[in-house]
């Protein structure tokens, strides 16, 4: 193309020189121009952007950006041990097929009369949460599981009234880190520690920390050391006789085996959505959901929106709707509750999917599924001298801490090793948790099959020798 | 009989007819109706005899009381079951995909390359954990690189981080970093006021109060121009900062901004910009010059990553050298060889959200301005601009319908107009005309609350419509307006043509009734004493 020809930009209909010109007579103006007249010339920038130059034909555009990725070594490509808050699982076909439809990829916030469809999927999914979770009320998800705990735990804030927070110290730390900023303005943060031989909260910690300003109780099921919390039922009730609320993050995949939550005193639960039919897509595939009683004093303090179903005036005919909109920041900016805006629906959408294709077999047998794999995985590297795992004496679901100190390596150097050969080896703990020494974070899930866990054994049985 | 020219037949008046738009209709029941027991989806591969073998029973090995009792009471269906149920309530959703999306304003409708969705789902993006070894991640770390190095060149901000998860996000995080700069100072105490103006975006107030703010609205002067001797009036020892959009969701850009900034600077507070209305002023003016210290896009809105019903999306956050530091972790690096993650930042307000920000919605706006370029950016803006300015010469024809403020000046993305003639005339609502332009295939949006313009509507046609998809829209609004005066009940008892028809708008917002999940609804159904068995 010569230099200065007039672009005609495929995404741009009237960039066609004409059409701009006829456009410009009708609105008698001499150019665009003029359509920036309250930009005064100090404030406008007088060099074209430096910027690389385009790559305008499709062709060009896609050698270039698949040569970018083709830098990339996928998980697929590899066998991946990694978790910590981004779970490889196998995404169900169906689950990209309807989360790359036109309709819903690229709907935004119209009203129910024109996205009914999108109003229902949502509904749908925050039905099926519902009875995953045994609870009444789930939100329009959030960003992500650190904004959900977050907000669940400014809303045990107002709920009580009160201003303190219990947290289990084995929290995930990125996601302590969020909390610790977002409950900045008004709640204070307190760690609770953990029993060292089990990994389990400690609840003498607990009775002593417990207080009439404790809001609320936190604690993560599975925690992100990968150990199944079984002191649900005791935690919740000493929260209660302090009338403080429970909290609990939960992984909504293991909710087919383990007991929701909600069960075991829970008063509001939250957590990711991630591991329900979202590809990991390098930590961008998350969305935060919360859920509670149906009680108004819980629902009113929600900032997310909510669905809810309704009749029209056609007998028969499902409608849906906002519910108590005027809680929303949308309605009352600063008077609302925290804020609501774009956040993660598409993958609430995609969530709808996986459920209801999975089904209630469907999760009991995953999350068996998991567990078997997780309890296999550790039985055979624990038997490895050296290296000691499980390192808590408690039941795991998908992920499990195993410490090196005994084969005299640090985990980066064992990482590195296990990369040559293929394997991404699991999360070092060395700096969030030193008190576990040269320790990682393993996890495993329903696409490792024996043959790879079988082959980390090896080649773990290589590396530590 | 002489064969009917069906082509003559759709001209009325030398014009195309309005489309007999009806939107897809398909009564669909909610998934729990179409349970059938037994049916499965999709199967979980099977654990292997040598694993069953070495772990026994895992199940038993859970804690007193940990092990589910009742297994989840969710639909069971089979493949093509699911598939068609998702797919009918997609067709019953208008996506930018299907219609004229200049209803939507604020939103930034405009394409969302079909290229760039085969980017973002191909697996060396889909299957990557965030935790990998960087060396296995060089491709989307230069991405993230580059991507940052283009939105720097459009700011001309200091440093990006992409890990806020949407607009709003970003504005929590400006309002989280604008917080710890005065703790910093030993400040925050003092500095508890962030001033916003009332047609910035709800969030501009909402996230800065949630940061623990007091917040400050200014309204507009008597033009719709933002108030500087209202700024002036407001400022004071106690203002942390201000967060402002330009232009605001008006249309109107301020051509006082710079002043805004210095008037707040030498009250000692810092300046955050809203960009959510970008999409006019690419390649025009940046925050640089007008001296803001902190600013973020919506790649989902400007940069054409698709909205996807509201999300997944990035908020990306620009600071100057001076707020870098407070910035979330990690950023990304380069070091001449090799991207990597950049966790040295001692005062940064640490995290917003997990990782480094959607890598799919980044690589689709990477891929945009890649296919554009500096001259192609600009002639996105001048397009969009040009584009709302011809739909407001179009809309001002309409008999009762106005742009207030501004008067007889040009508008920059958007405008916010108002029917109140109309409405006051015909006796009906805005929102009850934008329910009857759904009947047409079109989305129509008021304005955020409170409506400080009367009957409002707020349009925002970006680059990506034609001359004739802009007439489309105007001749539909026109069509109702005329409506309205005519035959006003048409207009108050739509929609007609749409999935369904009027919702009753009362169990939403009463606690007895309202129903957020399929139980709860099944469950007061049955405690009013008219519901079917629960299924």
């Amino acid at each position: 193309m010569p230099e200065n020809a007039t672009v005609v930009h495929p995404y741009i209909p009237n960039s066609v020189p004409d059409t701009k010109a006829q456009m410009l007579r009708e609105l008698g103006a001499e150019g665009t121009d003029e359509f920036y007249a309250d930009v005064p010339a100090h404030l406008r920038i007088q060099e074209p952007l430096d910027l690389p130059p385009p790559l305008l034909a499709e062709s060009d555009l896609k050698r270039h950006v698949r040569g970018l990725l083709r830098k990339n070594r996928t998980a697929e490509d590899s066998l991946c041990f990694l978790g910590a808050g981004c779970y490889l699982h196998h995404v169900p076909a169906v689950c990209d097929e309807v989360n790359q439809r036109g309709e819903f990829l690229t709907a935004y916030a119209g009203e129910p009369y024109d996205d009914h469809g999108r109003f229902q999927a949502l509904f749908e999914y925050a039905s099926m949460m519902g009875e995953l979770l045994n609870m009444d009320v789930v939100n329009v998800p959030t960003y992500d599981g650190f904004q959900a705990a977050a907000t669940a735990l400014r809303m045990a804030g107002r709920i009580t009234g009160r201003s303190q927070v219990l947290l289990a110290r084995t929290t995930y730390p990125d996601k302590l880190s969020k909390i610790h900023d977002y409950l900045k303005p008004d709640i204070e943060i307190h760690l609770l520690g953990y029993d060292p031989t089990t990994g389990q909260l400690d609840l003498n910690e607990l009775r002593g920390a417990l207080s009439a300003a404790t809001a609320a109780v936190y604690f993560e099921n599975p925690s992100y050391l990968g150990l199944v919390e079984g002191q649900g039922t005791e935690i919740a009730a000493l929260a209660h006789a302090a009338g403080a609320l429970c909290v609990v993050a939960a992984e909504p995949l293991s909710l087919g085996v383990l007991t929701p939550p909600a069960d075991y005193g829970a008063d509001i639960v939250c957590g990711d959505i991630q591991p329900l039919g979202i590809h990991m897509n390098y930590g961008g595939g998350h969305g935060g959901f919360i859920a509670t009683r149906d009680e108004e004093a819980y629902v009113m303090q929600y900032p997310s929106r909510l669905f809810g179903i309704a009749p029209t005036v056609v007998p028969g005919e499902y409608g849906f709707g906002d519910v108590a909109y005027e809680r929303t920041s949308f309605a009352e900016r600063e008077e609302g509750i925290e804020w609501v805006g774009t956040a993660s629906a598409l993958w609430g959408i995609t969530a709808a999917v996986y459920l209801a294709l999975m089904g209630p077999q469907g999760m009991a047998e995953i999350g068996e599924s998991i567990m078997a794999r997780t309890r296999y995985a550790m039985l055979r590297l624990g038997a490895l001298p050296g290296v000691h795992t499980p390192l808590f004496q408690s039941a795991h679901f998908q992920e499990f801490v195993i410490n090196f100190d005994g084969t005299g390596r640090t985990v980066a150097e064992i990482n590195r090793a296990l990369l040559e050969r293929g394997i991404f080896g699991g999360k070092d703990l060395s700096s969030e948790f030193p008190e576990l020494g040269q320790s990682a974070l393993y996890c495993v899930s329903e696409v490792h099959t024996q043959e790879d866990i079988d082959h980390l054994v090896a080649a773990m049985q290589e590396v530590t020798r | 009989m002489s064969p009917r020219d069906i082509l003559q037949e759709r001209i009325e008046q030398g014009r195309p007819r309005l489309r007999r738009f009806q939107q897809a209709k398909w009564d669909e029941p909610v998934l729990f109706e179409l349970s059938q027991p037994g049916q499965r989806g999709i199967l979980v591969p099977e654990v292997e005899p040598g694993i069953r073998t070495a772990v026994g029973d895992v199940l038993a090995t859970l804690p007193e009381g940990m092990r589910r009792q009742l297994p989840p009471t969710l639909p069971e269906l089979a493949q093509p079951q699911v598939v068609r149920h998702f797919f009918r309530l997609s067709q019953e959703t208008l996506g930018a995909d299907l219609n004229i999306d200049v209803g939507q304003g604020t939103c930034t409708m405009k394409h969302s390359p079909k290229i760039n969705e085969h980017f973002a789902r191909m697996p060396e993006v889909t299957e990557l954990h965030p935790l990998q070894d960087e060396s296995t991640v060089q491709g989307i770390l230069e991405i993230l690189y580059r991507f940052e190095e283009m939105l720097k060149a459009i700011s001309g901000m200091d440093r990006f981080s992409l890990q806020p998860g949407a607009g709003s996000a970003a504005i929590y995080a400006n309002a989280a970093i604008i917080r710890a700069y005065h703790q910093a100072r030993g400040q925050l105490a003092q500095r508890d006021e962030i001033i916003t103006t009332i047609f910035s975006h709800p969030s501009d107030a909402a996230c800065p109060k949630t940061a623990g703010f007091k917040v400050i609205t200014l309204y507009p002067d008597d033009d719709g121009y933002p108030d500087l001797e209202a700024l002036k009036a407001a400022v004071s020892e106690r203002t942390a900062g201000l967060m402002i959009a330009n232009p605001e969701d008006t249309g109107i850009f301020n051509p006082q901004i710079d002043a805004f900034v210095r008037v707040v600077h030498q009250a000692g507070g810092l300046c955050a910009y809203d960009q959510a209305n970008a999409n006019g002023i690419l390649g025009i003016t940046r925050a640089r010059e007008a001296g803001f210290d902190l600013c973020h896009f919506n790649l989902h809105k400007t940069f054409s990553s698709p909205h996807g019903c509201g999300g997944p999306a990035v908020g990306a956050l620009g600071a100057t050298a001076e707020l870098a530091p407070f910035l979330p972790v990690p950023l990304v690096g380069f070091d001449g060889e090799r991207y990597f993650l950049a966790y040295d930042l001692p005062q940064s307000i640490g995290k917003i959200g997990p990782w480094y920000g959607v890598a799919p919605v980044v690589l689709r706006a990477y891929a945009w301005v890649m296919s554009l370029g500096a001259a192609g950016l600009r002639e996105v803006a001048e397009v969009a601009v040009l584009n709302n300015n011809y739909l407001l010469k179009k809309v001002l024809e309409i008999p009762g319908a106005s742009a207030p403020y501004a008067r007889g000046k040009r508008r920059i993305e958007q405008v916010r107009y108002s029917l109140e003639a109309l409405c006051e005339e015909a006796g009906v609502h805005s929102e009850q005309i934008g329910i009857r332009t759904a009947d047409f295939g079109v989305h129509y949006w008021t304005s955020h609350h409170p409506y400080i313009v009367p009957e409002p509507v707020t349009l925002e046609p970006t680059e990506s419509y034609s001359k004739d998809d802009l007439d489309e829209y105007a001749a539909i609004l026109a069509h109702v307006a005329q409506e309205a005066r005519e035959n006003p009940e048409v207009v108050r008892t739509a929609p007609h043509n749409s999935t369904v028809h009027k919702i009753d708008p009362l169990p939403l917002d009463d606690p007895e009734q309202w129903a957020i999940t399929w139980r709860a609804w099944r469950r007061k159904m049955q405690e009013a004493g008219g519901g079917r068995e629960t299924q």
